[in-house]
């Protein structure tokens, strides 16, 4: 089975060490996994934006790379949802759908496809807040929504169970969405951090000493709003706790 | 007075001081009972307050810029903080409502199913209605638009000499602009509905669909009735409020002419209008004058008595998390000596319902759960989107009235699917908010600015050796450029927040470090 690691454009730039733990999660899974070089981005930013035309050359160059793999893995909730829901300005050939269909966030892959029953390296002795990314709970359904009448579940949930040491707590507003947005960050910025500043508040007020998630966006926003008004919390992407990270 | 600051146990820390229970008389009623329901348990803040910010500035057809009223909005910390708890509260409620009934996720499903049908058969089920309504000594009208249904409606009241006309809250007659309309003819309409009262009172359009001056402290609403009524500007006690408006307004409702009501469900089989209130205004309006004219949005029909059950144990849940209104009131027929007019207004939904992505809007029955959710509208406020409809669902509706003036609307979204989950007749709104994105850039309502930019965007992100450059200098740049040029006001991420840290490399050149050159 060959695995095509998808690497956000923001997670490259930013959060190398995203990229890093989860190429490494996977191959101590005993995964072969490649990285394209030539990747760039799923056109996210411009199709949220209505933009969808302008789309179109990156998506072919997306197929471009990721056609040919088993599954295609990416540590971005936001990322996945698109290339799997809205990844529509070319043509859909059936190279195109496969690479869609294929294409898995980390914690669904882990979860549904690799049915990973224990990290034996992963010991993480922290008071953590679960930030479900919207794209993440609503979308890829990692998670029972609260605002639906169904039973319960929860996918990042079940593998932070099997993380050593590590103690979760709720915020009172679980689901409420942290205000990033995508180009909602930029083009409505104060209500875009306001929503940012609620949520660190939140955790905060739960205790948490750091806030997990599947999506590196919702965290980069998180953070730059904890550190403009004196949130004295850490973030931390999901990848890097089940990888073994200390802290 | 005990202070608002306090943590009091049954508030917690999170809690807007005028959410937060109460321990003095002032949340007793006259006789001695508690008081349980949202201003009741709450409390006068301050003596200096905050002054109310107001909507966004609407210019004809220029574009909205909802951004820039919910900015002033959140610049007004206790309005903001108020107004999002208040409505997150109603969230709460709803969902312990939702958790005691089994097959919740059902009836959500049955009632968008009753909606599609009739909505897919609405010609035949609106001659049904007109017909069984006729049959009861109904008069019943075609409105195509918001000027007819004026005209319609000041013909009547001109049939009978009426000059005064008491009405209950509806959210069509704001869409027809039917206050002002009736104003120019020199007909005076009382709102009898409180905060529907409060801002006719204020000339201040409705900000939530259901609870329509949420956004207002109630020191607003002492400066409001000190201005209108007469009462003591510095008492902004809720009782006493409430009783000043009812003492001031019920003698005119006495005297009333004519009543209005709007509709919640018009059902086919029977030709009645059933509406759902709290405060028993609608039976008011309806029933003292011997004229009742119902204003009725096309959508409204159901089939059956058998359908409005499905409904109806939706509709307060969703909206207020309460079981049930206080009031259903069926309207079937006038009483003796007395006339009942229906008028069936159109004003754009046959256009609607045309539309392929959007038409399942119309199932809408104006519950207010998407508002309650939504992230963005508790933190914006209602008037901030300058439309009749605000928050989720009027993101979707407005633009099919205006789609330059509320081209900006849909961006006013996170994307986050919260008010899909809670819409009661499952409208898949935040896939038409992105849809109505594609939708404008298409019909080139974009500013040239952002079209330029996401252009260049798809053309960097399409060719990687242009975006490995353009990677790398972002990160140099953060890395090394000063503070001040970095936050620098144009820089929107980081007026307030910081923008991220740049790593000492990217994924990119650690794989090339540390996993070879072999692709």
């Amino acid at each position: 089975m060959r695995i095509g690691l998808f690497i956000p454009c923001y997670i490259d730039a930013f959060f190398p060490e995203v990229g890093v733990a989860t190429l490494e999660l996977l191959e101590r899974l005993g995964q072969e996994v490649d990285y394209p070089r030539d990747q760039t981005c799923c056109g996210q930013p411009m199709a949220n934006s209505g933009f969808n035309a302008e789309c179109a050359d990156t998506e072919a160059l997306f197929v471009r790379n990721f056609a040919g793999f088993d599954y295609v893995v990416s540590p971005s909730g936001s990322c996945v949802h698109h290339v799997r829901d809205n990844f529509d300005a070319i043509e859909q050939t059936a190279e195109v759908t496969a690479v869609r269909t294929r294409t898995y966030e980390l914690v669904e892959f882990l979860h549904d496809v690799l049915k990973v029953e224990a990290f034996p390296w992963a010991r993480f002795p922290h008071r953590v807040g679960l930030h479900n990314s919207c794209g993440t709970l609503r979308r890829l359904k990692h998670a029972t929504p609260s605002e639906l009448h169904e039973p319960f579940y929860s996918k990042p949930l079940d593998l932070l169970a099997k993380v050593e040491g590590i103690e979760l707590v709720t915020p009172a507003r679980p689901d409420e969405c942290c205000g990033f947005g995508g180009t909602f960050s930029v083009f409505e910025e104060v209500v875009s951090t306001k929503m940012g500043y609620d949520k660190v508040a939140d955790h905060a007020h739960a205790g948490a000493e750091y806030i997990v998630s599947a999506d590196s966006s919702c965290l980069m926003h998180q953070q730059g709003c904890a550190e403009r008004i004196g949130v004295p919390i850490k973030f931390i992407h999901i990848a890097q706790i089940l990888n073994g990270a200390s802290a | 007075m005990s202070t608002g600051h306090e943590r009091a146990a049954d508030g917690g820390a999170m809690l807007h001081p005028e959410l937060r229970a109460q321990r003095d008389e002032a949340a007793r009623a006259p006789d001695g009972r508690r008081l349980d329901h949202a201003e009741g348990t709450s409390k006068p803040l301050r003596t200096a307050a905050e002054p109310q910010p107001r909507g966004a500035t609407v210019h004809g057809s220029r574009p909205v810029d909802q951004a820039e009223a919910a900015a002033r909005f959140i610049a007004a910390p206790e309005h903001e903080k108020m107004h999002d708890e208040r409505l997150w509260d109603l969230r709460q409620k709803r969902d312990r409502e939702m958790h005691g009934i089994a097959e919740w996720e059902e009836l959500r499903a049955l009632a968008s199913a009753i909606k599609e049908h009739t909505l897919t058969h609405l010609d035949e089920y609106l001659e049904q209605f007109e017909a069984n309504a006729g049959a009861h000594g109904v008069h019943v009208h075609w409105a195509k638009d918001a000027a007819e249904h004026n005209r319609i409606v000041h013909g009547i009241l001109g049939d009978h000499g009426a000059k005064t006309l008491i009405k209950s809250k509806s959210m069509l007659t704001e869409e027809c602009g039917f206050r002002a309309y009736m104003a120019s003819v020199g007909i005076e309409v009382v709102e009898t509905d409180l905060g529907e009262r409060i801002q006719q009172l204020d000339n201040e359009d409705p900000s939530h669909v259901v609870v329509p001056a949420v956004h207002k402290l109630r020191t607003d609403v002492a400066a409001v009735f000190a201005r209108t009524i007469g009462t003591d500007p510095a008492n902004s006690d809720v009782h006493y409020l409430a009783e000043s408006q009812r003492q001031a307004t019920r003698p005119l409702i006495l005297a009333a002419d004519a009543g209005m009501t709007g509709c919640n469900f018009a059902v086919a089989e029977t030709g009645s209008v059933v509406v759902c209130t709290n405060e028993g205004n609608a039976d008011l309006s309806a029933n003292l004058p011997n004229l009742h004219i119902a204003s009725i949005g096309i959508e409204k029909i159901i089939p059956r008595l058998d359908d409005l059950a499905v409904f109806v144990r939706l509709l307060s849940r969703s909206a207020l998390g309460s079981p049930i209104t206080q009031y259903t009131s069926h309207f079937r027929g006038p009483r003796r000596g007395s006339e009942m007019h229906f008028v069936l207004v159109d004003n754009g939904r046959s256009d609607r319902l045309g539309l392929e992505k959007f038409w399942t809007s119309l199932k809408c029955i104006r519950c207010g759960a998407c508002m309650n959710t939504c992230p963005v509208y508790r933190r914006s406020g209602g008037l901030s989107y300058g439309a009749t409809y605000s928050g989720p669902i009027g993101l979707i509706i407005d633009p099919t009235f205006n789609a330059r003036k509320y081209s900006k609307l849909p961006f006013a979204s996170t994307l986050n699917g919260s008010c899909t989950n809670v819409c009661p007749v499952k409208i898949n709104i935040h896939e038409q908010i992105y849809a109505w994105r594609r939708e404008l850039v298409k019909q080139h309502e974009m500013p040239l600015a952002k079209r330029a930019a996401m252009k260049a965007a798809g053309e960097l992100l399409s060719r990687p050796a242009a975006y490995r450059a353009a990677i790398a200098a972002a990160d140099a740049a953060l890395a090394h450029l000063p503070r001040f040029v970095i936050y620098n006001g144009v820089n929107a991420w980081g007026r307030h927040r910081e923008v991220p840290h740049p790593p000492k490399q990217t994924f990119h050149s650690w794989y090339r470090e540390n996993r070879g050159g072999a692709q």
